[in-house]
């Protein structure tokens, strides 16, 4: 059972091996690249591609590792005594079970995400070795160790945020989603919206790549903006000849606010075309 | 063979353990790539694309197993390359000497204190450039040695590693005297690496002054006395009250100084730098040269094409941040008061005056001088920014540190 990209995810040929060496070896697989490359979209697409349960435990700053095993509800049972409530009587009613016990009691081998988990504290990555090493954890209150039936596919996600620890790295298999190549990226677009027109898609990538080129930017776009963008263009409707620039160099696009996300990159990017269209001009 | 590999890794630096090393032999067995051609186990044609060779699947699966950072690919690829050509590694790294054939440093000359004490400087800044002006146009060919042409190792005012307190230098590679006015070296300064951990434990401790707690954010930790307060006040019905977590709420802007005269305190700034990465929530950086002029950068490698307005920095941080500067202030004087005085390029007005205006946006700021103490006396720059900065300047150590930072509360 392989994974090879689907008709709605792109995936690189080194991107299809690693997914598939974390898979075989069943080691989770950590993956990094730019913000809006899919990093995210890797693993909902893998437990589409394979047909299995998916898990997703987003990481939040306030997020402890304790919240993906199972957290005791003291509070409600507490509430629960006061007012003489008989479920009291048992611990195991107030152990509320999160993610990764879900992806552990999972009939069927389950693909458990862990969304940017740099987001979370320093400590965070090292709470969770001994759980993704052996997949198994020791519930503490009702004094029973949960094991995984079939170990997880584990994918994580990182937007670089924080470092993360060697011992962590080490039990993880890590692959670093490039910028995809004009190539890949036209491929790209052709699952998202097939049929569209060449000569719009050759436009919008030759000026995408080229604001993508403007040095200095602070928030370069990404592949999710490139296709926000195009739905942008599809749905006004702008002609493929809206977004050549002549024999200008530069121009701005139509509707460049689904590109450029930060009011000083769009300052930045108005000047380098007054620039070039002063250069420009004969004489 | 794969040993090897694993073995020159290591050297290379890529911190790979043996239980990775083990989990890409078990991959290997588990026939995740095979070893010929036609039998591998996905293809990619119907996409369109090239299908890899047995290496290349190698080379991939090698990268995803051993590697964990992406900051390590470029040593893994070297490496990757170097076994697998059955080449031994080279890592030298290639400087190219600019201009190549003018500065070849064939010559070194030793002058005695005498002979130093007979160069006088050729008169002001105007005179210094205007003279190099017609001095380059003069000169056609290479030369070495002698007083007054452009060359190297010489007691011309111009050229490099030569001697004369107001020379220009031209094509040199490292500062002899600290007191050149013009480079026309394009240098590539290393990118000022964070990874020195060890030994920067004496600097935490002091940078950890900078520490202080506020409480803000959202509600998460549990308040003991008022909890028993509000619950006592409802009559014992359970009255939960939270508080926000502590958490560092100081923000830095850190100005480190690369290159020139500063090539021996690298280290030390490293180290200050690989500190200060982990004790803040914000800190922002820049990097300068000598001094603070209208654009400073972030990426040495790039530091000719993205840079960042000075002015752009103190509009985009607040004043609540706090100013660290890194520096040994050593330069000409001219450096920091003449407008143009940038080694480097033009600068239409003076470092003294964007200086002013950062003091100023920044009312709580310091300058870090890894000179020993002792020696700031001896040069006129230092006493300028001692005085631009209203005394504020202290010297690189933990005790420095400590002062540096109480300045800063």
């Amino acid at each position: 059972m392989r994974f090879a990209g689907s008709d709605s995810y792109v995936a690189t040929g080194e991107l299809t091996l690693a997914v598939n060496a974390a898979v075989t070896l069943a080691r989770p697989l950590l993956i990094k690249g730019e913000p809006g490359t899919g990093k995210t979209q890797l693993a909902l697409e893998v437990a589409r591609a394979l047909d299995r349960p998916l898990f997703e435990w987003h990481i939040k700053s306030t997020s402890k590792a304790q919240q993906g095993l199972y957290e005791y509800d003291a509070v409600s049972r507490l509430r629960d005594s006061q007012l003489g409530d008989p479920k009291v009587q048992d611990i195991a009613n107030y152990i509320v079970p999160g993610m990764v016990w879900r992806a552990f009691e999972s009939d069927q081998q389950a693909v458990l995400l862990i969304d940017e988990i740099d987001k979370a504290d320093i400590e965070f990555p090292n709470d969770l070795l001994r759980e993704l090493d052996r997949m198994e954890f020791y519930v503490y209150e009702t004094r029973q160790l949960v094991q995984a039936r079939h170990r997880p596919i584990v994918f994580i996600t990182s937007n670089n945020e924080k470092e993360l620890p060697d011992a962590f790295l080490r039990r993880c298999f890590f692959h670093y989603i490039r910028f995809p190549d004009r190539e890949t990226m036209e491929a790209i677009v052709e699952v998202h919206y097939p049929g569209l027109k060449k000569e719009l898609l050759a436009e919008a990538l030759t000026a995408f790549y080229r604001i993508r080129d403007v040095p200095g930017l602070k928030k370069k776009p990404s592949t999710s903006e490139l296709l926000d963008w195009i739905k942008l263009l599809l749905a006004e409707d702008i002609p493929p000849e809206a977004l050549r620039s002549d024999d200008l160099k530069v121009s701005i696009p139509p509707l460049y606010g689904a590109l450029l996300k930060n009011e000083q990159d769009v300052h930045l990017f108005e000047q380098l075309v007054f620039l070039h269209r002063r250069a420009g001009r004969p004489g | 063979m794969l040993i090897r590999f694993f073995l020159m890794l290591r050297a290379a630096g890529v911190p790979v353990s043996i239980t990775e090393f083990l989990a890409l032999l078990e991959a290997l067995q588990a026939r995740l790539i095979a070893p010929e051609k036609g039998t591998r186990p996905f293809s990619h044609e119907e996409k369109g694309r090239v299908p890899f060779s047995g290496v290349e699947e190698f080379y991939w699966l090698a990268r995803a197993v051993l590697v964990k950072d992406e900051r390590h690919f470029d040593r893994y690829d070297q490496v990757f390359s170097a076994h697998f050509r059955g080449i031994e590694q080279a890592f030298e790294t290639l400087i190219a000497e600019i201009p190549a054939d003018w500065m070849r440093k064939s010559l070194e000359l030793s002058l005695s204190d005498e002979d130093k004490a007979r160069i006088a400087a050729l008169g002001g800044w105007e005179a210094l450039m205007e003279t190099l002006r017609r001095r380059l146009a003069e000169q056609q060919a290479r030369h070495q040695g002698g007083s007054k042409w452009i060359g190297t190792g010489g007691t011309s005012p111009f050229g490099a590693d030569g001697y004369n307190p107001e020379g220009v230098r031209i094509g040199q590679e490292g500062s002899r005297n600290r007191r050149a006015v013009k480079i026309w070296d394009r240098r590539e300064f290393a990118n000022l690496d964070d990874s020195v951990g060890l030994g920067t434990r004496n600097v935490k401790l002091a940078l950890r002054r900078l520490r202080r707690f506020a409480r803000q954010g959202a509600a998460e930790q549990l308040d003991l006395d008022g909890t028993i307060d509000s619950t006592a006040r409802r009559a014992g019905l359970l009255d939960i009250r939270m508080i926000p977590e502590r958490h560092n709420a100081v923000k830095v802007l850190l100005f480190l100084d690369v290159g020139g005269s500063m090539d021996d305190h690298v280290r030390i700034c490293e180290e200050l730098f690989s500190a200060a990465r982990s004790e803040f929530k914000h800190l922002e950086y820049f990097y300068f040269h000598n001094f603070v002029y209208e654009s400073v950068w972030k990426d040495n490698r790039r530091r000719h094409t993205e840079r960042t307005r000075t002015m752009e920095v103190m509009r985009t941080y607040g004043h609540d941040y706090k100013l660290v500067v890194v520096g040994d202030a050593t330069m000409s004087p001219y450096e920091i008061v003449q407008p143009g005085g940038s080694i480097e390029h033009w600068n239409e007005e003076p470092g003294a005056a964007w200086m002013r205006r950062l003091l100023a946006t920044y009312p709580h700021h310091a300058w870090l001088n890894p000179e020993p103490r002792e020696r700031w006396d001896w040069t006129p720059s230092v006493k300028i920014t001692r005085e631009l900065f209203e005394d504020r300047m202290f010297p690189l150590t933990l005790d420095g540190l400590d002062r540096a930072m109480k300045s800063l509360q």
